[in-house]
């Protein structure tokens, strides 16, 4: 299967208003799409669409060119979603929510592997604390290890960068260029203006209009 | 498979790291059982009639007001998003979460029920029933009421309206649960009514994963 | 005669039809009520067994009957809903409830006029009012669900699910009532049980005929208003009010 990423004229309507309309675009291997806009634009809302959480109004997203809504699992496979919100459990420690949500995945890892994905992420000596006892950094730091031990083609990250220190900033950006380089492929809002030294890199603006196409 | 073992394993360790959860149903319970004597009066001719409704209504309310936990903190801290985009059957997936759910839940009151029946004056017998019933007719309790929980999930007043949508589906399990206990007692024999029970069981074990699974993704929708 | 009926799965076809019906479909009721109302009272023949009292149910059983069927119309539209996606169903499902649920409560409201005479009491917890209780509780489930949600596509969605996983347990609860009544042996008179004769019949058939005209005006009525909340932004409705002036 030839592994792309295409989006064909998706709209989203929340109650009455539409958030956006006729976005599209297309992602090949090895490239990073940034998807721009201001608050309220539908950002959150379009990389939800592209990971199958929210089903567009008109419009479909292809994974290979095939409509992810028919792939399923297929398709889950070969996705990495880090959303606004951590998805660590308090309850466990670092170590844990890893090993946890790979077994999950049907991709279980050793617990040396999850120590030292975190341990790479700047929380060495904190990885067998309860998540609740973490500072916000912290704990995105955790939700964002699971990207190290992934071994999916898409990573779909929502605000990556919020929270995180210079250290975790740069580590982060080390390990998108890393995905993109290795022909992965990335699609990303952040607010902050983060260089990624990635090799092709692609910006998507939603615009207040509604619209937008990558450019 | 795995995906229904890991799940009961990853909600099970949550639970006993979260254990005033599970004594809280307990509690209550126990408490529900305690409050019908004092208001119909210690006549224990009487209690030996009502205890098996009581007892189902009480390990039924309390069954209904742990349901909120069943979804609502994976909801709330992005969990239960990462589940909808595990490469898994999202249905295999709520099926161990279900089955986590009764284990904290529902056996705990089933383990608890016969000493509840001896407050009702039960024959040893009638307990066995009694229990075998709440063993076949709690599981059922939480199955529906994953429905329930995923439909209200992150809703105002959600728990209110849980029991609005779940408690009329749980009429049947508590006439065939109940129904099985005093129709022991009567002498009627209850193997019918706890062999209904079991169809029941098996009916919401094949639907309702898909449907709580489908009201999952319609609520995160 | 070839009627396009998916025609009408777009809101803008489904408007102007439903709007032109209404008057006969209002008219047909209030003619049949009138004539099923008049027969029930006056030439249908006193119930040797029952006294006066039995004409009731001539509003009581049509009810039921219509409270049943709503049930299963609403849960068919949200089958489609939830399938094709269509808003129409959506709509429609949404505008049928309060009027299965308003049937729901007649229902029960006569059946305890109707016990008092005959059982001595306001309520008896007999097979067919308790399973009619617990429809009106389902009624209720899918309409507050609907409330609660804030997202039209969410409610829409969710409620229809709910309907759905309501209809394949309606009949195991009414049988299972049915076996739990038959068990305690309450009180149990059946309607069914003295022969009927036909002068009794025709105005329950043509009282349900008419209930059934009525669910239509109540429904087209309810779906109209829904068209023109969702469509207001859409240009066939502003083009519509434009021409009212």
């Amino acid at each position: 299967m030839s592994q792309s990423l295409e989006a064909v004229s998706l709209e989203c309507v929340r109650g009455d208003r539409r958030l956006f309309s006729d976005v599209g675009f297309a992602l090949e291997p090895g490239e990073l799409l940034h998807v721009t806009g201001r608050n309220g634009s539908g950002k959150t809302t379009l990389l939800r669409m592209v990971c199958g959480l929210v089903r567009p109004q008109t419009g479909m997203v292809c994974w290979g060119g095939k409509p992810v809504s028919t792939l399923g699992d297929e398709f889950f496979r070969q996705l990495t979603f880090v959303g606004h919100l951590n998805a660590i459990k308090d309850e466990l420690t670092g170590r844990e929510n890893l090993m946890v949500e790979a077994a999950l995945r049907g991709n279980p890892v050793s617990e040396s592997q999850a120590a030292s994905a975190l341990s790479r992420m700047g929380l060495k000596g904190h990885d067998r604390l309860p998540a609740k006892v973490l500072s916000q950094g912290q704990r995105r730091r955790t939700a964002l290890a699971r990207l190290l031990l992934a071994d999916t083609p898409l990573w779909v990250l929502d605000e990556p960068f919020v929270a995180l220190d210079v250290h975790a900033v740069e580590t982060l950006q080390h390990a998108i260029a890393e995905h993109v380089a290795a022909d992965g492929m990335v699609v990303l809002t952040t607010h902050q203006e983060v260089p990624i030294k990635a090799g092709r890199k692609r910006t998507l603006h939603m615009g207040g209009s509604g619209t937008g196409v990558a450019a | 498979m795995f995906a229904v073992t890991g799940m009961v394993r990853r909600d099970v360790i949550l639970a006993m790291r979260r254990r005033a959860d599970v004594l809280t149903t307990l509690f209550f319970f126990v408490i529900v059982a305690a409050l019908f004597p004092l208001g119909i009066g210690p006549e224990m001719a009487t209690l030996r009639i009502m205890g098996p409704g009581v007892l189902w209504v009480a390990a039924l309310l309390a069954s209904m007001l742990s349901l909120g936990r069943m979804f609502a903190a994976d909801y709330a801290d992005g969990t239960l998003e990462q589940m909808l985009v595990l490469p898994q059957p999202l249905s295999l997936l709520v099926l161990g979460k279900v089955v986590a759910h009764w284990l904290g839940s529902g056996l705990p009151l089933v383990l608890l029920s016969p000493v509840l029946g001896l407050q009702y004056g039960l024959a040893p017998d009638v307990l066995k029933v009694l229990v075998i019933s709440l063993l076949l007719g709690t599981p059922v309790l939480s199955l529906i009421g994953a429905i329930g929980a995923a439909l209200t999930l992150g809703l105002r007043g959600g728990g209110v309206l849980v029991a609005l949508l779940v408690l009329p589906l749980y009429v049947p399990v508590l006439i065939f649960g109940a129904g099985a206990v005093e129709a022991h007692s009567s002498g009627l024999g209850g193997e019918g009514h706890l062999s209904l029970l079991g169809a029941f069981l098996l009916m919401a074990l094949a639907l309702s994963p898909w449907a709580a699974a489908t009201a999952l993704r319609i609520s995160l929708d | 005669m070839a009627i396009h009926w998916t025609k009408y799965s777009a809101p803008s076809a489904f408007y102007p039809m439903a709007g032109r019906s209404l008057p006969w479909l209002a008219a047909g009721t209030l003619l049949l009520t009138a004539v099923g109302v008049y027969m029930g009272l006056f030439s249908a023949p006193t119930d040797y067994k029952q006294g006066e009292a039995y004409r009731i149910m001539f509003i009581h059983v049509p009810a039921a009957w219509m409270s049943m069927w709503l049930y299963i119309v609403m849960a068919a539209y949200a089958g489609l809903g939830l399938v094709y996606n269509t808003r129409m169903a959506h709509m429609l499902a949404a505008a049928t409830a309060p009027t299965g649920a308003i049937f729901a409560f007649l229902a029960l409201w006569t059946g305890a006029f109707w016990g008092r005479p005959m059982w001595g009491a306001w309520w008896v917890w007999d097979a067919r009012l308790t399973s009619e209780l617990i429809l009106f509780f389902l009624y209720l489930g899918v309409m507050a669900l609907r409330a609660a949600i804030d997202d039209r596509q969410r409610a829409d969605r969710a409620s229809a699910l709910l309907a759905l996983v309501g209809v394949v347990n309606v009949p195991i609860i009414y049988f299972s009532v049915k076996w739990w009544n038959t068990l305690h042996q309450g009180a149990t008179i059946d309607f069914s049980g003295s022969k009927m004769d036909r002068s009794m019949l025709w105005p329950m058939l043509i009282l349900t005929v008419a209930f059934w005209l009525y669910s239509f005006v109540t429904i087209f009525l309810r779906a109209r208003c829904e068209i023109l909340e969702r469509e207001r932004h859409a240009e066939w409705v502003g083009e519509l009010l434009d021409n009212r002036g």
